[in-house]
């Protein structure tokens, strides 16, 4: 595995052959986050001294001839709404700014574990609602190939974190396809998993039936990687599957022969002209490869959408609803509770976080339920059986990650259902619970990057890591970003 | 002038009935599940509802659930729980996750003591809230200076059990809560404390004109911490209701709060108020579908409950005609789980009269002691009592102290003094008497029987009480046949 191929892997690797410490890699990657951070906002928090002690430790391991792990060494940004005991974990809200969790996140603890070394915590959307990550009550993230634009959401730190090379890997979350459209509008690979392979332990929630956390990567056999180590069942999560942890990253090379592929022509429609056209490509090199490529229609799909929406945000409405002031995060004084509890809310809450909670309320009151709520859920149940019809005749499924590539900073602000549309080709695997991938492949006429999609059926993660490494050995080669040193690493 | 007549008005009233399950930890997390400890020390970030942390149902709260749906006759059905969304500061989450419409037990009953039966509609699985203090100023929740909040109770696992509205006045709902008490008990699931808040009330009171079916606007009344705040409650209830409708209103559908010290109910929130719950179905937690050899299982560990208990104590009689005072006996002794010591010294020759009334009176006051005592022990002096080793008083002394600190009855006995009375004393005793009025015993020995009474008297007086009368006179009996032979 080279360094171009898989630069977590590789680094690893040569932490753990003693070729280089982790110290010093923490270091160059600590200096890389101080030339570039300021013109990217990548972070909510850059956590040097932890870094240093955790980097340190695996150094220790090293020396001592114990086993570092799978990531021994390599820098990691954590989305900041994944707790990290006695760190703040502020969901880019201001009512959670000074928060800090008392306990890890289930994924947190794996990732240490393997070695990874936590650098900082990166930036999102207010509770990951937003889809530019412009929703942050700290400022917005910018993307590396043009800062004068959005690097997508809600995990846009976490992407900008990769694509720069501030970090060679990084974990964000999904709920309609936040992992997944932010890597693909900053050229890197993002990976939502089937739910309940991975615990939601410790990621503060939005909407519980439809989050995941996933790994946002440089390359495929690097997401694999991290996707295996933080895969695996937690007793901590309810909705955790208790199967045996993945092994996804060791099946990479068999190649695609024979894998029948669909291209999904819902999500070809209606995007830009240059998404078409990669995705075509994407398809027609798997066809080289030794895959069967043929067309398919789902038009469940096109209800997803507003389906998600609507789930997405009743969820969250209750999810919420525990920030009030009580027991800790911002509290607004008042002379009685109630009052209290709605200063609190309407000061610590951005807009785009309040119109949610207000849409998801009255999608669950008495009267309406039925027709928001109850129809939403048919609605998932339809989603999930068209899917089921689609893969009686397809192993994977591909389509455009978003229907266009990065947009001017500040172009969709007020326009929120604009905004929304940015979700209509990955929504659908989070109401499914199906796993998802999105691969670079190529660009627009402006040299922005383009994501292709690669979906599966539940559990089938590693179908979905060959294919999508299949189209990574066959897209053309990215530019580099504008900003950050991906090409410096790879010396 | 027209003639008004108003129609006989019959109370409908349905009970919900929430009790704590004595289970080691709460229903979501590890935390332990106790009262009175110090505020917020059984506490950790499920319980506070921290953000990102997530409920892992407790097993044993799904199976005491299922104790008290198989106690109550319930059909035990695949169940789902559901979050109730409202605000408030002793709700970690601000929101209750609780079963909804699909809770784990459903259509159950309970007998009563008198022999009415009382629909059970569901019992079903909810966590308790936290427990709020105000603090200064007048002390309640609208003129408190501060509030404090006790979240040790937060998540603490609860089974709502909600009749049918088949209840028809404050005594039978006084005999429903006691009843379904017992069986709460009986059941293991919970200690059945009114007093420490384990067993909380609310009552849905109606009225309509007797003889007609549908019902009539029902008030939902609140804070009844005793059977006597609820009967007392609902009395008020019916009389408010009575003159609202006589006088030709309408009863206003609201939440009325009990003031136990005025005597009287007070409104809360009317319908038109009434949150907006905003039920969906829990997405953290899977379905509790708990199968057929689980549901065997608890139902195999459960042991009879007191309506059936109460009928093995008069089936002791032998069809006799069981006076009311013995019923009254026969259902403290259910109520405090002392049946088996009754039904145990029965076995071993006491007859079940005295067996009953001590275990009722004397055995239900330490109900500790009772609890542990050695039944072996505890009839053997029941035997002494009933062979008249023992006076009933005596018996009662020693009893007591077999309660208190357990031992040998005869060794209690001999004690405390008791001893002395044995055969041997009492034979002593008679023979100085007889000593003393020889010429009255001559008359007793020429068969003048009344004599007897007369011997009895003064060995009592003689032995300051002590002596036992059944055995004075056994022994006067023996020395007139010994002295016939002679």
């Amino acid at each position: 595995m080279t360094a171009q191929e898989a630069p977590a892997l590789s680094l690893a690797s040569d932490v753990r052959g003693g070729k280089v410490s982790a110290a010093e890699v923490t270091e160059r990657h600590l200096a890389l986050i101080g030339s570039y951070e300021g013109s990217l906002g990548a972070f909510v928090s850059v956590l040097e001294d932890e870094a240093r002690k955790e980097a340190a430790e695996v150094d220790r391991k090293v020396a001592a001839g114990e086993d570092p792990g799978p990531l021994a060494g390599v820098p990691i940004a954590v989305k900041d709404n994944l707790c990290t005991r006695g760190i703040p974990t502020t969901c880019s809200s201001r009512i959670l700014a000074q928060w800090r969790p008392p306990y890890d996140a289930t994924v947190v603890t794996r990732i240490r574990e393997a070695g990874a070394v936590v650098v900082g915590k990166s930036n999102l959307d207010e509770f990951a609602m937003g889809s530019s990550t412009e929703n942050s009550a700290f400022g917005p993230s910018k993307n590396p190939y043009d800062t004068g634009r959005v690097p997508g959401g809600s995990s846009g730190g976490s992407a900008v974190a990769v694509a720069s090379g501030m970090t060679p890997i990084a974990l964000g979350s999904e709920t309609g396809g936040s992992i997944r459209q932010p890597a693909a509008l900053c050229g890197i690979v993002g990976m939502k998993p089937t739910y309940g392979t991975v615990s939601r332990y410790g990621l503060v929630a939005f909407a519980s039936s439809l989050d995941q956390i996933g790994p946002l990567a440089q390359s495929v056999a690097d997401a694999a990687t991290l996707y295996d180590v933080i895969a695996g069942h937690d007793p901590l999560d309810s909705t955790s599957l208790d199967r045996p942890s993945p092994r996804t990253a060791a099946g990479l090379g068999e190649g695609v022969g024979k894998v029948r592929v669909g291209v999904i022509k819902e999500l070809i429609e209606g995007v830009d002209d240059a998404v078409v056209a990669r995705v075509r490509e994407a398809a027609e090199e798997l066809q080289r490869a030794g895959a069967g490529v043929d067309e398919v229609s789902v038009p469940e799909l096109g209800y997803g959408l507003p389906a998600y929406y609507l789930l997405a945000s009743a969820e969250a409405s209750s999810n919420l609803a525990r920030y009030d002031g009580v027991r800790y995060g911002l509290r607004i004084d008042a002379p009685n509770a109630e009052a209290m509890n709605s200063a609190t809310r309407a000061t610590g809450f951005g807009a785009e976080v309040k119109r949610r909670i207000m849409l998801g309320t009255y999608a669950l009151s008495a009267g309406y339920y039925d027709a928001y709520y109850g129809q939403a859920q048919r609605v998932r149940t339809l989603i999930i059986r068209a899917f089921a019809r689609a893969y009686e005749r397809f192993d994977v499924l591909v389509g455009a990650t978003s229907p266009g590539t990065a947009f001017p900073l500040g172009s969709k602000v007020d326009d929120p259902l604009s905004m929304y549309l940015s979700d209509v080709c990955t929504a659908p695997s989070n109401l499914a619970g199906h796993p998802a991938l999105s691969v670079p492949f190529g660009t627009d006429e402006l040299g922005l990057p383009v994501g292709v999609q690669v979906l599966a059926p539940a559990l089938e993660e590693g179908i979905m890591f060959r294919v999508g490494a299949a189209i990574e050995a066959a897209a053309p080669q990215l530019p580099a970003p504008r900003v950050g040193a991906r090409e410096d690493l790879r010396t | 002038m027209s003639l008004k007549t108003t129609p006989e008005w019959e109370p409908v009233i349905g009970l919900e009935v929430h009790t704590e399950l004595k289970t080691e930890t709460k229903l979501f997390c590890g935390c332990r599940n106790a009262f009175g400890d110090e505020p917020n020390t059984n506490i950790c970030p499920v319980c506070l509802g921290l953000p990102g942390s997530l409920p892992v149902l407790n097993l044993k709260a799904v199976e005491f659930a299922m104790r008290v749906g198989l106690a109550l006759g319930c059909d035990i059905k695949p169940s789902i729980f559901h979050r109730k969304n409202y605000f408030y500061p002793d709700m970690p989450k601000d929101y209750q996750t609780t079963q909804y419409d699909e809770p784990i037990n459903v259509n159950g009953c309970l007998l009563l003591a008198d022999g009415s039966r009382v629909g059970i509609v569901r019992a079903h699985m909810e966590e308790d809230t936290g427990k709020t203090t105000h603090v200064g100023g007048g002390g309640r929740i609208h003129d408190a200076d501060y509030a404090l909040v006790d979240y040790n109770r937060a998540g603490v696992p609860l089974v709502e059990i909600v009749s049918a509205p088949d209840i028809r006045s404050a005594t039978q709902a006084r005999l429903y809560v006691s009843e379904l008490r017992a069986i709460l008990v009986a059941s293991g699931a919970s200690d059945g404390r009114m007093e420490e808040g384990s067993l909380r009330v609310d009552a849905n009171v109606s009225l309509r004109a007797a003889g007609t079916e549908t019902f009539g606007t029902r008030c939902e009344i609140k804070n009844l911490n005793s059977l006597r705040s609820l009967s007392r409650a609902i009395e008020y209830e019916i009389v408010r209701q009575t003159e609202i409708l006589d006088a030709g209103d309408q009863v206003v559908q609201q939440t009325r709060h009990w003031d136990e010290e005025a005597g009287r109910t007070v409104g809360l929130r009317s319908k038109e108020e009434a949150f907006d719950y905003r039920y969906f179905p829990e997405p953290d937690l899977v379905p509790v579908v708990p199968d057929f050899a689980w549901q065997h299982a608890v139902g195999a560990e459960l042991g009879p409950m007191p309506a059936e208990r109460r009928e093995r104590l008069i089936a002791l009689f032998d069809g006799e005609e069981v006076p009311s005072a013995r019923i009254e006996q026969i259902n403290t002794v259910v109520e405090h789980g002392l049946d088996p010591l009754v039904t145990y010294a029965a076995e071993g020759d006491v007859p079940p009269a005295l067996a009953l009334a001590r275990t009722a009176n004397e055995a239900a006051s330490d109900l500790e002691g009772a609890r542990t005592v050695d039944k072996d022990s505890y009839t053997a002096l029941l035997r002494l009592e009933n062979d008249g080793t023992l006076t009933s008083k005596q018996s009662r002394e020693v009893l007591a102290e077999l309660l208190r600190r357990g031992g040998d009855p005869r060794e209690i006995a001999r004690r405390m003094g008791f001893e002395t009375l044995g055969t041997d004393s009492t034979a002593k005793a008679v023979a100085e008497v007889i000593e003393a009025n020889l010429s009255e015993w001559a008359r007793y020995l020429e068969g003048d029987d009344k004599l007897s009474g007369f011997f009895t008297g003064q060995v009592m007086k003689a032995t300051r009480g002590k002596a036992n009368g059944k055995a004075v006179v056994a022994e006067l009996q023996r020395l007139r046949a010994q002295k016939g032979i002679d």
